[in-house]
């Protein structure tokens, strides 16, 4: 298992000034100290949708790699997205799940059948390009910028801990002006 | 805002209403990508011809959620979307409308078809409840909406769409009958 922060790190290194990032929840809360950029696409109006928004972007922006750090609870409400996905089929998409096994910052209750979900088994099915699985830092950390520069859709599952206590700012991820900022950042070609 | 447009004249269950016209009037309205489940109501008349032309492009979703998170990255990204579906799958959908379209005041676009409304009927006065109770929560949720039910209603929807992107919030057409 991998602390949730010292993975995002390690994916940060890879991460172009070009790239759109989807962080959900706490990964945001871990993404935004990471890499504050305006193209943190930060406002998914509902649980789940992380994945559909980025499917949107990575259409809307075929130039733009579009990157998703999903949640495991989140994507479990939103498992027809993984299909519709690979049906859309856009190149320049990585789908990361960050999978900790809870509802992290809904009081850390599990998600149903925690550790026997496999998503990267949902992914393959739905027909993602390729799928990887990461417990080891070190493993990821060697093989990250590879699976980066691979065609889309990819779908990575990150097996997680929590980093540590956050300042979950919600504010800050639904705000008026973090949106505005991020439109701004997008048309700019 | 307030935007309720009824039906241009009073319906008839004899009035007509054209598919292709309805396409006409999307592609004039610069929407570059129609995400949809499909719709009982609009499937034939609507949703095939869109797949058997070039453009729009049409996307596939599973689950009418799914498109107005789809609507909203692209309308980011400065593209037009129109989410075609059933009102069942609207009504599935109230919390990312609500979330995504009206908190975050975004241009989702939606054209609903009323599934078992009959011809003729007012949504309103449908005997169907799944019917009925749609434009109430519509304006519930401060939903701008506007009815096609007729061939002379179809001039409303590019106008629908400009002022949704103009004003950067949602609209609901909704479908009361086949389009031919």
């Amino acid at each position: 298992m991998m602390k949730n922060d010292a993975c995002l790190k390690a994916l940060a290194r890879h991460v172009t000034d070009r790239d759109i990032v989807i962080p959900v929840y706490t990964a945001a809360f871990d993404w935004l100290s990471i890499r504050p950029h305006p193209l943190n696409y930060l406002a998914h109006g509902a649980m789940g949708l992380a994945s559909s928004h980025a499917l949107g972007l990575a259409l809307g922006r075929p130039d733009r790699r579009v990157i998703v750090l999903d949640g495991d609870g989140s994507l479990l409400m939103n498992l027809g997205s993984l299909v519709s996905i690979a049906e859309a089929a856009p190149r320049n998409l990585i789908h990361f799940v960050c999978e900790n096994g809870t509802y992290e910052a809904n009081g850390g209750h599990p998600i149903p059948n925690r550790g026997r979900v496999d998503f990267t088994g949902f992914a393959r099915a739905a027909g993602y390009r390729d799928v990887h699985m990461f417990s080891e830092l070190k493993m990821f950390e060697q093989q990250v910028g590879a699976v980066l520069a691979q065609d889309g859709p990819v779908f990575v599952d990150l097996k997680v801990t929590p980093s540590g206590p956050q300042n979950r700012d919600y504010a800050l991820l639904h705000g008026p002006a973090v949106r505005a900022a991020t439109k701004a950042a997008l048309m700019v070609r | 805002m307030d935007v309720r447009t009824m039906s241009s004249d009073e319906p008839s269950a004899g009035d007509t209403l054209s598919g292709s016209s309805i396409i006409r009037e999307i592609k004039a309205s610069g929407i570059e990508f129609v995400v949809s489940v499909p719709d009982i109501t609009t499937s034939e008349g609507l949703l095939s011809p869109l797949v058997r032309g070039q453009s729009p492009r049409v996307i596939r979703v599973c689950k009418e959620d799914e498109g107005v998170g789809i609507c909203a990255g692209l309308s980011h990204c400065g593209k037009r979307a129109l989410l075609l579906i059933q009102q069942t799958g609207m009504l599935d959908s109230i919390n990312a409308i609500r979330g995504v379209a009206v908190e975050y005041e975004l241009p989702i676009c939606m054209m609903v078809g009323l599934l078992q409304k009959e011809p003729g009927v007012r949504p309103r006065q449908s005997k169907r409840y799944g019917v009925r109770i749609v434009e109430p929560i519509l304006d519930a949720m401060d939903i701008a909406y506007h009815e096609i039910e007729a061939e002379a209603d179809v001039a409303k929807i590019r106008p629908a769409i400009d002022d949704a992107y103009a004003s950067s919030r949602p609209v609901v057409l909704l479908i009361g009958r086949k389009p031919s």
